[in-house]
């Protein structure tokens, strides 16, 4: 009560350096550094945030309401709510939230891609150490690993009569290039001074391979890894399309011929979401397992 | 010291082929060894120092002659031919402890027990001063530390002969003295045989033995030999004004810059 008034009456030098002691002291350690780890997500997360507003501002005010056009978000949002606010229902049949499909197309990325990395990898490391390998076999990846994905799958339809399987082959024929052509260059590149190492210390080729050829080439390998799961994620989606059933691919298809193009618009946020996760997921189990192996 | 040659490289010549082109880098190079001895090989850049070493180590195949370890003639690599290189060559996904430790798991397998390969381990990292950083990975030490622990998985080997390509031509001044300061200590401790090549002549005479001087290539062969009559142990503050020292180090350096300048092999 009698505060405002004492400090209206005295000298305004008195008041202040009781106002800026607390603020000197500094704030505690935690306080600190969550402030810094906040600000640097902020960083990261408002701009793009920022930039998506926008667009969809610009995106509804140049729609519209022309019939049959690119729906507005406004529209979409009415449109296709349930399948926003609902990625779980599932009402038999393919009739099923987006989660159901994005789960099936990744349990089939999963399985193609696991076997791409493996024979990929295995390739990559023959046609990296033997000189005899490189001459006969690169060539003819450089080659096949221009083939477009969708061109495979009649292919593999030919050869492997159902689905499923194709579009696994699909998946794997199309992860598999940059796998192999990144983990030939990996060992191609491991320095001399590491396999002197090797031989100095007569480690036989399972040694070599373990304690040396692997390390050295894992950073390459993830490179790899990396442009091929996103490669095999484009690949699912496209081959799904062709062949039905459940799947994110196919409920793009279903819902462009049933004319729900807000469906769709859902559909791909999904798509792009799920890729943007795989990216990330194979980036950093590169990250962990090749920890300072880079940096020497 | 030893009556017997321990080393000898006898009349050995080394050629590349390069496609058509055959390069003859070394010539004619004759050299023996005692156990125990600390060699120096000096000479201008590119006359093939590292190739003679290879040699010795077995990376690179003898064109023509023979490299005769301990009555045995090399053929191809070995951990008794312990090299360290001058980049260190540490393998940057294991730490320091580990790069020691698969040298000592590979060399002494069936010979020690694991407790004893561990002790093994940790005792040639404390040879070098090392064991404070044992747990760090390689990028997180210094160029120095570095060396020092390739010298203690060099060391670790056992090795009949100890293979050092400028060892310390990446390092400071300071940084050199001091792994000089170790290596001799190393030396007297353990007597290995040593051959060290180096662009540093106070370095050669500090620590040699014997220096080797090879003549500019191409088909280099050995130039001149001095032989350092310091006793040891040597301090470097007490040796450098001695007559000895001296002597030595002018006729190193007269053969470098008088009788075989770098000029031809540098243009
Ligand atoms: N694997 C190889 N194939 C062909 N030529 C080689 C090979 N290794 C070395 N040479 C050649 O042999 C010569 C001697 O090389 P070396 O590395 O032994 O020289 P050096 O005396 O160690 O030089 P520096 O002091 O610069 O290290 C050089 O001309 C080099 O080009
Ligand atoms: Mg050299």
């Amino acid at each position: 009560m009698s505060l405002p008034a004492y400090s209206e009456s005295a000298a305004a030098p008195v008041p202040k350096p009781a106002e800026v002691l607390p603020l000197r002291r500094k704030p505690p350690r935690f306080a600190r550094r969550a402030a810094a780890i906040l600000s640097g997500v902020a960083a990261q997360v408002l701009p793009p945030l920022v930039t998506l507003g926008v667009i969809l501002l610009l995106w509804q005010g140049l729609s519209g309401d022309a019939a049959g056009g690119l729906p507005a978000p406004a529209t979409i949002w009415l449109e296709s709510r349930e399948l926003i606010m609902d990625p779980f229902f599932d009402r038999g049949g393919v009739d099923k939230g987006l989660f159901w499909h994005a789960l099936t197309s990744l349990q089939r990325v999963a399985i193609g891609f696991s076997f791409s990395a493996v024979v990929g990898v295995a390739l990559g490391v023959l046609v990296g150490s033997s000189r005899f390998a490189h001459r006969s076999l690169d060539p003819i990846f450089q080659v096949l690993r221009t083939v477009p994905p969708l061109a495979w799958l009649p292919i593999s339809l030919a050869a492997l009569h159902e689905a499923n399987p194709s579009a696994l082959f699909v998946i794997f024929i199309t992860a598999i290039w940059p796998i192999v052509i990144n983990t030939a260059v990996g060992v191609r590149n491991i320095p001399q001074d590491y396999v002197n190492v090797g031989r100095v210390l007569r480690l036989s080729p399972p040694e070599y391979f373990v304690t040396i050829l692997l390390p050295a080439a894992t950073p390459y390998i993830f490179t790899g890894l990396r442009i091929g799961v996103g490669m095999s994620w484009l690949a699912i989606v496209a081959s799904e399309m062709l062949l039905g059933g459940v799947g994110v691919g196919f409920f793009i298809w279903d819902q462009y011929n049933a004319s729900r193009i807000s469906d769709i618009v859902v559909a791909l946020v999904w798509v792009g979401l799920v890729g943007f996760a795989l990216d990330r997921l194979v980036a950093l189990a590169g990250r962990i397992v090749s920890r300072g192996a880079s940096a020497s | 010291m030893s009556s017997r040659a321990y080393l000898s490289i006898e009349n050995l010549g080394v050629t590349f082929n390069a496609g058509q082109r055959a390069s003859e880098v070394l010539k004619g190079v004759d050299l023996t060894v005692d156990q125990g001895e600390f060699i120096s090989i000096i000479g201008h850049s590119g006359c093939g120092k590292s190739t003679l070493l290879n040699v010795v180590a077995g990376l690179v195949p003898v064109s023509h002659g023979a490299v005769i370890l301990d009555k045995r003639a090399v053929d191809g690599p070995g951990p008794d031919r312990a090299v360290v290189f001058q980049n260190h060559s540490l393998l940057p996904w294991l730490t320091v402890y580990e790069n020691v430790r698969l040298a000592v798991d590979k060399v002494f397998r069936g010979r020690k027990s694991r407790p004893e390969r561990h002790a093994w381990t940790l005792h040639n990292l404390a040879l070098v001063q090392m064991t404070h950083a044992k747990d760090k990975k390689p990028h997180e030490i210094s160029g120095g530390m570095k060396q020092r622990v390739g010298l203690a998985r060099a060391l670790a080997m056992e090795p009949k002969v100890l293979l050092l390509d400028e060892p310390f031509g990446a390092l400071d001044a300071l940084t050199r003295a001091n792994l000089q300061d170790s290596v001799m200590e190393i030396h007297a401790k353990l007597r290995n045989t040593v051959l060290m090549i180096t662009h540093d002549v106070d370095e050669a005479v500090l620590l040699s033995d014997r220096i080797v001087m090879m003549t500019n290539g191409p088909a280099a062969e050995i130039g001149d030999i001095v032989r350092v009559e310091l006793p040891r142990p040597r301090r470097r503050i007490e040796v450098d004004a001695t007559p000895a020292y001296i002597a030595a180090r002018h006729a190193v350096i007269e053969f470098l810059y008088a009788r075989h300048t770098g000029l031809h092999a540098a243009a």
